[in-house]
């Protein structure tokens, strides 16, 4: 009888064709495998292979970045997890929420968590935003990673307007109501506003109307606003936010330059 | 033939490939050039399914010369107001940004919680961001002397709307 020890067990796995498809490195801790385990993996890509102590230092960078995209991590989970109960039709979504806070179990930490996010994740991309400006973050060549920056702020915002009616009550009603009839004064574009006579603006074919799906805040609207929250903007975020890990990837961290003498 | 039609350019004309190639990627950019225009055509629905706009709002009796009445607020979102002259209704929605302001009988004034417009009750605005008057909508009375009102059609220009169909005069 052959003695199995663990050490003969585990070689046999870990030389197996299987484990050395998926595990392309080494476990032992040596510059080769510390390396690799870092250019190899997608997710870790955002860093450097290798990157100074002081090139990560908090007192600079604050983890802002970085606690942003773990607060859309989390929404995207808890936003996957909230669909399978809510229903956006005007009979049901209030009631779905509803049910959500006192039926799901643990909806209630859910939704709450969902809408708490949101607010924090607004409030660390603000913070983030002003830690980059007053370390001048946005200079040559990381102008148009700024950029990128400001259209994901946008983003940030529309997810956060259109996420804002889904609860369907007197709050989100109104306050879609009042957003949208800023639209209408649009140049151009809206109904009421300058020139959009030039172009034959009315309330149903401005851009107001193709907000709404109508021309007052109803069941169209709900609709609109839910697919774009759940769907359009984020696709765009994500595609924007790898461009933007990308562009940081690439021009390094600004924090890593040792300030000249 | 290599001299062909439109070789304006000079000493070079147009070959065969080129035109081919020109061909080619003009339908690849009429395909998705169309498929662009149709998919912004798409956000704009041709029927809208929203609530109608006319309703009966009672009899001239039901209402007192000089009475902003409330009677058709929560449900139609109007309020219906007679004086000496006749009758006629306020749409209740804010100019500024589309609240739903408040009549306070004791001040003789409509104003709006939201941002802090105030309006007379023939919807002249006289304070706040409110840019023009409320609305007034069409009213008049069908043949079993009902009074109806249809908000699709709106009026709020002084002048205009004291002239019916804005404006149903009655006899006190």
């Amino acid at each position: 009888m052959v003695k199995l020890s663990l050490k003969v067990l585990q070689d046999t796995v870990v030389e197996s064709q299987i484990w050395k498809s998926i595990f392309r490195h080494g476990y032992t801790m040596n510059r080769r495998n510390r390396l690799l385990a870092v250019t190899n993996n997608v997710f870790y890509h955002i860093l450097p292979t290798k990157i100074t102590k002081y090139g990560m230092r908090m007192r600079f960078h604050w983890g802002a970045g970085i606690i942003t995209f773990y607060l859309f991590l989390v929404l995207t989970f808890t936003g996957v997890l909230l669909m399978f109960y809510y229903v956006p039709i005007v009979p049901r979504a209030y009631y779905d929420m509803k049910d959500l806070q006192h039926v799901v179990p643990f909806g209630n930490i859910l939704r709450n968590v969902h809408r708490y996010g949101a607010h924090a994740m607004v409030f660390m991309v603000m913070v983030h935003m002003a830690r980059t400006f007053y370390t001048a973050s946005y200079k040559p060549p990381r102008e148009f990673n700024w950029v990128v920056g400001v259209i994901l702020l946008t983003l940030t915002f529309l997810l956060s307007f259109s996420g804002y009616l889904l609860p369907w009550d007197q709050l989100a009603i109104w306050a879609v109501t009042v957003g949208t009839n800023m639209a209408r004064a649009t140049p151009l574009l809206g109904h009421e506003g300058p020139f959009s006579n030039l172009i034959g603006m009315k309330i149903n074919n401005d851009i107001r109307f193709a907000l709404l799906g109508g021309t007052t805040v109803g069941s169209a609207t709900l609709l609109r606003f839910y697919v774009l929250h759940c769907i359009a903007f984020p696709i765009a975020l994500t595609a924007l936010i790898a461009v933007h890990f990308w562009r940081v990837r690439r021009d390094g961290y600004s924090g890593d330059v040792q300030a000249k003498e | 033939m290599a001299r062909a039609i439109g070789a304006s350019a000079g000493a070079e004309s147009i070959t065969r490939r080129r035109l081919l190639s020109f061909v080619g990627w003009s339908s690849f950019a009429t395909f998705f050039g169309g498929i662009t225009v149709a998919s912004l055509r798409f956000f704009f629905p041709r029927i809208l399914y929203e609530p109608l706009q006319e309703f009966i709002a009672g009899r001239p009796e039901d209402y007192q010369v000089g009475e902003v009445s409330t009677r058709m607020l929560k449900e139609q979102r109007a309020w219906v107001v007679r004086n000496e002259q006749g009758i006629y209704t306020l749409i209740a929605i804010c100019t500024h940004l589309g609240c739903t302001p408040i009549w306070h009988p004791t001040e003789d004034r409509i104003k709006c919680p939201c941002h802090g417009s105030v309006f007379l009750r023939d919807g002249q605005n006289i304070a706040g961001p409110a840019p023009q008057p409320l609305f007034r909508g069409v009213i008049a009375l069908d043949l079993a002397g009902n009074i109806v009102v249809d908000k699709g059609r709106k009026e709020n220009q002084p002048g205009k709307r004291d002239q019916p169909p804005f404006f149903l005069p009655l006899q006190a």
